[in-house]
């Protein structure tokens, strides 16, 4: 466990999310989502958990981000709050 | 606004208290703490059990895969039918069955860049996933086959293979990815891969054992020993995992980037 790298990822993780929850532009909060699953991923990576951390970039970077942008896609792009 | 204050308070509390309820844990790796040492005079914990055994029992050296697929098989099954159930929903709820135009499509505003009909025949977009789909494909095929000796397993070599077939959609059209994999071959695929995996299960039950006791298959598989018995049974059941996530990846994003109806998507 490196403390600086594991730092750095938490910042940029909370920053991701307050990014994805107030972004208008709801392509916008999903691809960030996308970059929040990521980021999440390299920290199980850095803390030895390999198993978990190949699902969270399959499914929370990849499959889920996709699966967001093709339900914006159907519905409004602008959000209302 | 004043909701979004209570809200906030509410964030605030719920987050402090499990901050608080954090403290209590032992430090990131401890050795010396109850899930790695076990309790005072009560043996040895799981875990030392898991890391010490499971390559005596079972031949297999990724030791999550082990515990996944075999001592906690029955929960791994279940997990697969879940994932199938969640497909069986969003085909429930969203697929519309029939021709029919929908109305809520056009109440869209036109200055929506993503409803506007794309050009679909982008070169580059094209062409790049033309090459990359394949090296996806196998790079999922592998994960899977080679789940129970590095890290990997039938949920990830599920997804990829699933994400090959919507990256197939998303560059071309989605009646392009529905040409290869229709809606009956996916789904046969889903329930497939659940027969597959209590399959194992009840073929232990025939050979008279407990549900999902791999062991006992050596006599099936031909095998030298119960071990390498519970290794092979572990890659059919990966399998069987594999098919069922695949075909539910792709068919829940068939259903939600066209409305269910199947026809123009994303």
């Amino acid at each position: 466990m490196i403390l600086a790298f594991d730092i750095i990822i938490l910042i940029f993780m909370v920053v991701a999310a307050i990014i994805a929850l107030n972004v208008k532009d709801l392509l916008s909060a999903a691809m960030i989502y996308g970059i929040y699953g990521f980021l999440i991923c390299l920290l199980w990576a850095e803390m030895g958990a390999v198993d978990v951390a190949f699902t969270e970039a399959s499914v929370g970077a990849g499959v889920s981000a996709v699966l967001f942008i093709a339900t914006v896609y159907n519905t409004k792009r602008k959000s209302s709050d | 606004m004043l909701s979004k204050v209570f809200a906030t308070i509410a964030v605030v509390i719920t987050g402090g208290l499990l901050l608080y309820g954090v403290m209590d844990f032992p430090a990131f790796g401890d050795p010396h703490s109850p899930p790695n040492a076990g309790v005072k005079g009560g043996g040895e914990s799981i875990s030392q059990y898991f890391i010490t055994q499971t390559y005596r029992d079972t031949k297999v050296p990724n030791i999550v895969t082990a515990v996944l697929a075999d001592y906690r098989g029955y929960d791994t099954m279940f997990e697969t039918v879940v994932i199938f159930a969640a497909g069986m929903a969003i085909f429930a709820i969203l697929r519309v069955v029939g021709d029919n135009n929908d109305p809520t499509k056009k109440e869209l505003s036109s200055d929506d860049a993503l409803s506007q009909k794309g050009d679909h025949n982008r070169i580059i977009i094209g062409t790049t996933c033309r090459i990359i789909i394949p090296i996806v494909q196998l790079f999922g095929l592998y994960v899977v086959a080679h789940g129970h000796h590095s890290p990997g397993g039938g949920f990830q070599g599920g997804v990829l293979l699933g994400s090959s077939f919507i990256l197939l959609a998303l560059s071309q059209n989605l009646n392009a990815a529905l040409r290869r994999f229709s809606e009956k071959n996916y789904f046969t695929l889903a329930a497939t891969g659940i027969l597959i995996y209590a399959g194992f299960g009840v073929a232990c039950q025939i050979l008279e054992k407990n549900f999902l006791d791999y062991g006992v298959l050596q006599k099936v598989l031909f095998t030298d020993g119960p071990e390498m018995a519970r290794s092979h049974s572990m890659l059919g059941v990966e399998v069987g995992v594999a098919f069922t996530v695949t075909a539910i990846m792709f068919s829940i994003y068939a259903n939600l980037s066209s409305r269910g109806t199947l026809k123009d998507g994303l």
